[in-house]
């Protein structure tokens, strides 16, 4: 693309005013696979828009939940946001799979590689910032308040905010496939090939915003949570009294809160360096593209924990529950967890250990890696010895856990390899890094979401999900898993590195095409799961759990009924053991069925989505170079946010009338499940 | 409020919720917003690392030696301290429920601010036009973006200042109004520690043969 | 000290309750941390404006010691901060965040300088007239 004349030369002058940089030509009209895959999704939406037309919908989205500040709906939109968004990245992994396949000896494939990198940078941003964080926070924000016996989080329209805003990153990176372009230098960008001299299209604008404008969301819903653990947790749940579930999601909070900027700093750099022209990571006139490199991985690598704290702490709540036991070793989790929190700011350069930093650096930060592996270790024994003489239940949330347990300790090992200096110095850049890092993400993050997905369901929607092709979904995804992955450990001790769009001899090829069949194999996985939420919802009768309770749980969210009220508690409860409902239920608790006050609730609002759109408009007219757009989207998105500020009318009381009557409707199908 | 409860009621027999009912938001305000004061803390440390590593990369070009005044960072670091105790009194002022005293001394605040600002303004202008701009080294990239960055904190907090001196004069002293004026009061504080890092790190010593 | 404010019903008590925790100085206290802090800038502006100290190693060592003083200062007279506030969260997140600070700005420093004498061996005076 480089090479060719600009098409916005021959374009009036005034064209360039109006609309900046685009041109005609940034439509890829040129590409049949993109071109068909619009079509597609153009049909799907256009769907979509007319069922929700048709049914009258419009007004019930916006009003519960577009402006809903319910931390659930919140949850459940986090959810679905990056359950789709798991669709598009897999798609993406798809193309690169049959792509490895096919172009070996001559043969290049069917993508140009041009195209290939778009395809794997967009891979790994949307894989990571648009499905694993916004399934991590859907599941804090929906179950965190629930477990420590909350109302709501502790601020409630800055968390509608944040998902907005979350969902503004998400509308700029799906805008660059059919408008411009992405970003084809690799998930982090580095300079200085994601400088302007070497990309001076608008992928790596796409990305820049995308990310800053998400990012801002992710800082805020930390900053949130964070308040709302500290702060909101019902009487008597002192910090050692928490679930590990909130534990780790404290945990991952901090970390979001402590790295997010650093983030949003050094992507801010390189807008300067291209929007600018200065010169932080340019090779000239005393720019260090290095900076950049050590600088990103300072919020990369906590950004790894960020993801992986919250499935430990799902992996613990779902073992004590399936094993009928109470949490092995629950202080030594909680240490093991804190532990992990400071040590993650430590080990960054482990990720750039060929950079020439020499022995000493490496050194330092080879044994730091090596030290993170040892409270990751104490934790599966914990999770091991909670097993140990329980009586479990094989359900899919443990199965789940199970299958991460066998899968995340490969991947840990091969971590352990890795952090060994002179090893990366052989092992980086090639597919056994690709290898390993998928291991821990899907073997350890994917697998805790889908166990946490599966663990509650049933609390969210009030049905449990269908057993049968749950199983189905789970052994195609733990049997592909293995068979994509594997070969590629085997291509990267041989030497094979990333990112190949193509390869010259066949010799690679027989592993490629067993790598393709396992993603075929997750895609079926994909597909089974996709099946197994319609089942349910059409069985949704057979499966209802009325008790609230199904899996005979051990905290707090399972003390209200199934989709909870909106009050979620209709008192708040008093904590008095770290199995705050187990205690409440072997102590014989008996629910009260009157006294009920009115209940002081936040008020729903459009702001959110109004600053966030704003935000988002801002974000494209930055992309395409429209100033006068991006002026007005500036001024307006901070004076919607002054405009906001002068409402002080946020808060209503739901009536003791209306909060006794759900209690009624309560009582009444409790009474249901015990005749 | 986890510690306000006695894990036994008073009768000896344990309650497992509490009969009364609880406000949705426990104050989480000032924890918050001090937490987001410690992450905006981490955007400038990266900006410090990043002058720390490139601020002597002259490439040729002025160094800080060439180009600081120091006279003038003196007057400016002065504005930012008066502000900063005249921020003080205004909160004093709110303390004893004094709204007309409030916003005088908000004003007045708010005045320095400004001066702060118009001043830093002019040395940008004076070394723009000098020729040594933020293009012409890494480290006049990174003196601009990390001046720059505390200096569009503070254009923030002036339009802060200003919104809610409207929202004291529509509504008062409220609580919401109180809860307001204190975060601000964080922010601005918080803001005149990074400067104490900017002109020690970056001036006073950037001056230094 | 709500109380001739007019309080409208749905912005309650919880707010007191806000406003009891963080605290606010008193007038002395503010006077104070403003005197200490005038003191400590004008000290090190004048040590290196009136060039006190032939070495500038010990000038830099001098006033970044002011500095953290002036820091210390400001955190406690203007900014309130004691350990008591918010339960010692506030204290324990300002704690956590200097360790950050000081991990990203001591390590990055560390990192790139052995980066730099390893892949670009050269005296500072080259690096000064590098293009």
């Amino acid at each position: 693309m480089n090479s060719e004349p600009n098409p916005i030369d021959t374009y009036p002058h005034w064209w360039r005013l109006l609309f900046g940089r685009f041109t005609l030509e940034s439509l890829p009209l040129h590409e049949p696979i993109v071109v068909v895959t619009f079509l597609a999704v153009a049909v799907g939406g256009l769907a979509v828009l007319g069922l929700v037309t048709r049914y009258k919908l419009w007004g019930v989205l916006w009003r519960d939940w577009f402006t809903s500040v319910d931390h659930k709906k919140i949850g459940i939109m986090y959810m679905v946001l990056g359950l789709v968004m798991l669709l598009r990245g897999f798609a993406d992994a798809v193309l690169m799979r049959s792509q490895q396949a096919i172009a070996h000896g001559g043969s290049d494939g069917f993508l140009p590689p041009h195209h290939y990198d778009q395809i794997f940078t967009a891979h790994g941003v949307i894989m990571i910032f648009f499905v694993a964080m916004p399934l991590v926070t859907g599941l804090m924000n929906y179950v965190v308040p629930l477990q420590i016996g909350a109302r709501d989080v502790a601020f409630p329209f800055l968390n509608n905010f944040s998902f907005w805003m979350t969902t503004g990153g998400v509308v700029l990176t799906m805008m660059s496939l059919f408008i411009g372009e992405f970003a084809a230098t690799g998930w982090l960008a580095y300079p200085p090939l994601s400088n302007i001299a070497y990309s001076p299209s608008t992928g790596v604008d796409y990305y820049i915003w995308a990310l800053q404008i998400a990012g801002i969301g992710t800082t805020l819903s930390g900053v949130n949570l964070i308040a709302t653990i500290v702060k909101m947790r019902a009487p008597g749940m002192s910090m050692m009294k928490m679930p590990v579930f909130t534990w780790t999601s404290l945990c991952t909070n901090i970390l979001i809160v402590a790295s997010f900027p650093v983030l949003g700093a050094v992507l801010a750099l390189l807008t300067l360096d291209r929007y600018v022209g200065t010169n932080f990571f340019t090779n000239d006139l005393g720019g260090n593209p290095m900076m950049y490199v050590n600088l990103i991985w300072i919020w990369g690598h906590p950004e790894v924990y960020i993801l992986v704290l919250p499935a430990f702490g799902i992996f613990s709540e779902v073992t004590s529950t399936f094993s009928g036991k109470r949490l092995f070793g629950y202080a030594s989790m909680v240490y093991a967890t804190v532990v992990i929190t400071i040590l993650s700011y430590l080990v960054w350069l482990h990720h750039f250990f060929t950079m020439g930093s020499g022995a000493s650096v490496n050194s330092f930060f080879g044994i730091t890696t090596m030290i993170i592996s040892i409270p990751t270790g104490a934790k599966i024994f914990n999770w091991l010895f909670t097993m140990y003489r329980g009586r479990i239940r094989f359900d899919l949330p443990m199965m789940w856990t199970v299958a991460f347990m066998l899968t995340f300790v490969v991947g840990g090992m091969t971590g352990v390899l890795l952090a060994v200096p002179p090893a990366d110095f052989v092992l980086h850049n090639s597919l056994f890094l690709v290898a390993h890092f998928h291991n821990v993400i899907i073997g350890g993050v994917l697998f805790g979401l889908f166990a946490g997905i599966y663990y509650w369901w049933p609390k969210a929607f009030g049905f449990r999900l269908d057993p049968f092709w749950g199983k189905v979904s789970f052994w195609c995804w733990v049997v592909g898993f293995w068979v994509a992955f594997t070969p590629l450990y085997i291509l990267g001790l041989m030497g094979v590195t990333r990112r190949m769009s193509s390869f010259a001899g066949h010799e690679y090829q027989p592993l490629f095409v067993i790598a393709a069949f396992g993603a075929a194999l997750v895609a079926c996985g994909i597909g089974a799961m996709i099946v197994q939420f319609a089942v349910s919802i059409l069985r949704r009768e057979q499966l209802r759990d009325l008790s609230g309770d199904p899996w005979g749980g051990r905290t707090l969210e399972w003390a209200t009924s199934s989709p909870p009220p909106d009050y979620n508690f209709a008192f708040t409860p008093m904590v008095h053991d770290g199995d705050a409902w187990w205690d409440m239920k072997s102590r014989g608790y008996q629910r009260p069925l009157d006294g009920y006050k009115a209940i002081h609730m936040p008020k729903n609002t459009g702001a959110g989505v109004i600053i966030s759109a704003i935000a988002t408009v801002f974000g494209i007219a930055m992309v395409w170079y429209v100033w006068w757009l991006a002026a007005l989207a500036f001024v307006g998105a901070i004076a919607a946010t002054i405009i906001h500020t002068f409402n002080y009318d946020r808060d209503y009381y739901i009536p003791a009338d209306e909060v006794a009557r759900t209690e009624a409707e309560r009582t009444r199908t409790l009474a249901l499940v015990k005749a | 409020m986890a510690q306000s409860h006695t894990a036994a009621a008073d009768d000896g027999e344990l309650h497992f919720y509490v009969a009364d009912e609880h406000g949705h938001a426990e104050g989480g305000t000032m924890l918050g917003f001090w937490l987001y004061l410690m992450s905006d803390c981490l955007i400038f440390a990266i900006l410090f690392a990043t002058y720390g590593v490139l601020g002597r990369n002259y490439a040729a070009g002025p160094s800080g030696a060439d180009l600081f005044d120091l006279k003038l960072v003196a007057v400016n670091t002065s504005m930012l301290l008066f502000s900063s105790i005249t921020y003080g009194f205004a909160m004093l002022e709110m303390e004893k429920g004094d709204q007309r005293m409030t916003q005088r001394w908000l004003a007045i605040t708010g005045a320095f601010g400004l001066c702060f600002i118009g001043l830093e303004l002019y040395e940008f202008a004076h070394l723009i036009h000098e020729g040594a701009t933020p293009q012409r080294s890494a480290f006049l990239s990174s003196f601009f973006t990390l001046v720059g960055t505390h200096g569009v904190h503070v254009t923030f907090g002036l339009i802060w200042l200003v919104t809610l001196m409207v929202q004291v004069h529509q509504r008062g002293l409220i609580p919401a109004n109180r809860r307001r004026l204190m975060c601000l009061s964080m922010f601005w504080h918080f803001l005149d520690v990074i400067w104490i890092g900017v002109f020690t790190f970056v001036y006073l010593m950037g001056s230094l043969k | 000290m709500s109380a001739r404010a007019p309080v409208s019903d749905n912005v309650h008590v919880e707010v007191v309750h806000d406003h009891h925790e963080a605290g606010h100085g008193s007038r002395r206290e503010y006077i104070t941390g403003f005197v200490l802090s005038v003191i400590l800038t004008a000290i090190p502006f004048w040590l290196v404006m009136a060039e006190v100290f032939t070495d500038s190693r010990v000038t830099s060592l001098v006033i970044m010691a002011f500095a953290v003083a002036q820091i210390v200062v400001h955190m406690i007279y203007f900014l309130h901060m004691n350990a008591r506030s918010e339960g010692g969260w506030t204290m324990m997140a300002l704690i956590f965040t200097v360790v950050l600070v000081v991990i990203a700005l001591s390590g990055s420093l560390w990192v790139m300088y052995h980066l730099n004498t390893n892949m670009m061996p050269m005296s500072p005076g080259d690096m000064r007239n590098m293009p």
